[in-house]
């Protein structure tokens, strides 16, 4: 009967859309979804230098690329990744569209409470800065009255900019973009005095200019901006692998471990580095991981000095100081809680 | 009654309940997975202090605490929700602008497209063909770069008087709405240093990027829609107004302009609304409107659900509004000329 095979046909796809917006499988089993998948998926941002950002080969370098990295070997899986944008990171994450978000992004009380997140680390420590054209003069950000400030949207970046100003009672206009490369394009074209983002960020930024002589970043850090990797709320198990994956990069550099050296460890001398590469103890399996979860991990990115070197440290473009991102002995913040 | 009459009668009862019941389970299927996350849903975020500064700000009726409406201009203390309405009413500037420079250039065009022997025709379709088949975003970014290639910066400004054209726009002095719903003179003055600018009416690039590219795309449709409106009328009608003795400008006028009209205010329309809902790409050039703000928001409060809703909200009932109230100007003209 031609009337009913027409109605059949409009219900083929009503039935395709109600499996669309089913629920997704949620909370508590990334750990396993990712072992069943056979990959991390990973969200990055794709285009920030020395974080994430696509090669000329069509890899993701970066820490945060590399974190992914040692998260995806530590428990056996291959990492891919997926660009997101500042505004679409947090509703990928929550909707369970990448497993763990290393985007660097600021941990704050709102992200961690309301927003559902946890904040397992802080892999690199930042402050927003400001950036401005030498031919200005402008040395110090209280000389900022009255200025245009590039900004780029998307973190409390806008936020921290107002409050700095109106406690120094100053004023300034903002010319706000959603996307980090039109940020630079109008900043480059001298529709704005200066420019603000993390401070990294502007290291990043400044060594994309035609002259990065030219550009300096005021010595003002006007936040803090504690960025680190993201999971989801209540997902323990998964949040701490993703924690003490890191953690295992930290004390690989604190105890000389290196990409070369670590699988010929299982015999030092050093009965923690003897736990951390699984030749003692049952630390991976308390994890739910394979008892060489450490070492797999190491001898795929390195040891964080390793890691930090190779994607902003002195040899790159981006030329960044280790400052607050040295290990806790040497006068930096990175401090790993024991391996036992 | 037979089977089949039974079933186109049922037919649309059924379709509304199958939409009904797919819109009531996504809408359960949202508010229970926002609860298993542990995310609040709601509005109430609308009410706190934004905290961030929006370049280019507008004076709104707003309800003030004694419970009258008051003239109130976005500052870094008001609320999400003024912040959202400042960011709306950029987007209306823009598109209401946009609506004129378009129309006029379309209809100017038009006529010119459309006179095969005037020495700018071959002009004319170059620009309706490139305007039509070049992405809109890498036309608005074009526009844009240039502005501010072309133009110098604030210590080279092009100055007269008090009348400064630079990479920070153009300022004029003259009246100024300010906060409290006044007109205020203001003279654009020299701040940091003589590198910037404040005060007075100002142009910024963003916003002559966005409303020229937008008026000069919407311009190429609005041409052709126009010239093929006038193509279609019979050739008798010119003919006919020629016979009368009419000149060509009243055979235009008179006879070919309220029939072309006819055919071409309902495509019209949906250009319109066109213009207004591409408004949004304006979010790559800097420029405050509605998804830009909103984006803000977004990032700030994590409340991303109830912002999209929003934004969906604000284009479709403008887009219905304009449609009825065009589409109802229409259908009285032809009333009115007793059809």
């Amino acid at each position: 009967m031609p009337t009913s095979v027409s109605l059949f046909k409009l219900l083929v796809p009503l039935a395709g859309f109600f499996s669309v917006v089913s629920t997704p499988a949620f909370a508590q089993a990334t750990l396993a979804k990712v072992k069943k998948q056979g990959y991390v998926m990973c969200g990055v941002t794709g285009d920030l230098a020395g974080f994430s950002a696509t090669d000329a080969k069509g890899q993701v370098q970066g820490i945060d690329a590399d974190l992914c990295r040692a998260v995806a070997a530590a428990v056996g899986v291959e990492a891919r990744f997926k660009p997101l944008n500042a505004t679409t990171r947090f509703t990928a994450l929550q909707s369970g569209e990448v497993d763990v978000l290393t985007r660097n992004t600021t941990w704050s009380l709102s992200r961690d409470t309301k927003l559902a997140f946890d904040f397992p680390v802080v892999n690199y420590y930042d402050g927003q800065g400001f950036m401005v054209s030498k031919a200005l003069k402008v040395t110090s950000a209280k000389g900022l009255d009255g200025a245009s400030i590039c900004v780029q949207s998307g973190t409390t970046t806008e936020l921290n900019l107002t409050e700095y100003f109106k406690v120094n009672k100053m004023k300034f206009k903002p010319v706000v973009f959603a996307n980090f490369n039109d940020a630079n394009k109008a900043y480059a074209a001298g529709r704005c005095d200066a420019y603000t983002t993390d401070a990294s960020g502007l290291a990043a930024i400044r060594s994309s200019l035609k002259v990065p002589g030219d550009h300096l970043i005021l010595p003002e850090i006007i936040s803090k901006e504690p960025l680190g990797p993201a999971t989801r709320h209540g997902d323990n198990v998964w949040t701490d692998v993703v924690r003490w994956t890191f953690f295992a990069l930290v004390t690989a550099e604190e105890k000389g471990l290196t990409k070369a050296n670590v699988k010929s460890q299982a015999t030092n001398a050093d009965p923690e580095v003897q736990r951390l590469v699984g030749a003692q103890g049952t630390l991976g399996a308390d994890m739910g991981l394979d008892k060489n979860w450490a070492v797999n991990a190491i001898a795929a990115v390195g040891n964080w000095a390793e890691i930090f070197d190779r994607h902003l440290g002195a040899s790159t473009p981006l030329k960044i100081e280790r400052g607050l991102n040295r290990l806790w002995n040497k006068g930096g913040l990175l401090y790993s809680p024991p391996f036992n | 009654m037979g089977k089949r009459e039974l079933l186109s009668l049922a037919m649309p009862f059924l379709i509304v309940t199958l939409v009904a019941l797919f819109l009531g389970f996504a809408a359960f299927n949202v508010i229970g997975n926002l609860q298993a996350r542990g995310l609040t849903a709601g509005f109430g975020f609308l009410k706190e202090a934004a905290g961030f500064e929006i370049a280019e700000t507008f004076p709104l009726p707003w309800l003030s605490a004694d419970g009258g409406l008051r003239l109130k201009s976005y500052a870094s203390e008001s609320s999400y929700l003024l912040a959202f309405a400042t960011g709306v009413a950029n987007s209306l500037k823009v598109g209401l602008v946009g609506m004129v420079l378009a129309t006029m250039l379309g209809v100017f065009v038009a006529l010119v497209a459309s006179s095969p022997r005037s020495p700018f025709h071959l002009v004319s379709k170059a620009y309706i063909h490139t305007s039509r088949n070049v992405p809109l975003l890498l036309q608005l970014m074009l526009w844009y770069v240039l502005l501010l290639a072309i133009l110098p910066g604030v210590e080279e400004s092009l100055r007269l008087g008090s009348v400064f054209l630079n990479n920070r726009g153009l300022f004029l002095p003259g009246p100024v709405l300010n906060s409290e719903g006044a007109f205020a003179f203001e003279i654009p003055e020299l701040v940091f240093g003589g590198r910037n600018l404040r005060g007075g009416i100002a142009l910024s690039p963003e916003f002559v990027a966005i409303t020229w590219g937008l008026s000069l795309y919407t311009a190429s449709f609005i041409a052709e829609l126009l010239r093929a409106a006038l193509v279609s009328l019979p050739q008798g009608q010119t003919e006919a107004a020629a016979a009368l003795g009419l000149s060509p400008f009243q055979s235009f006028r008179f006879i070919a302009l309220p029939q072309a009209l006819r055919v071409a205010v309902p495509p019209l329309v949906s250009q319109y609304l066109n213009l207004f809902k591409n408004t949004s790409l304006a979010v790559a050039i800097g420029y405050p409107e509605t998804v830009g703000v909103g984006g803000t928001i977004i990032n700030q409060t994590g409340q991303a659900l109830e912002v999209v809703a929003l934004w969906m909200l604000v284009y479709l009932s403008f887009s219905l509004v304009a449609s009825w109230v065009l589409n109802g100007w229409n259908a009285r003209r032809h009333t009115r000329e007793g059809r």
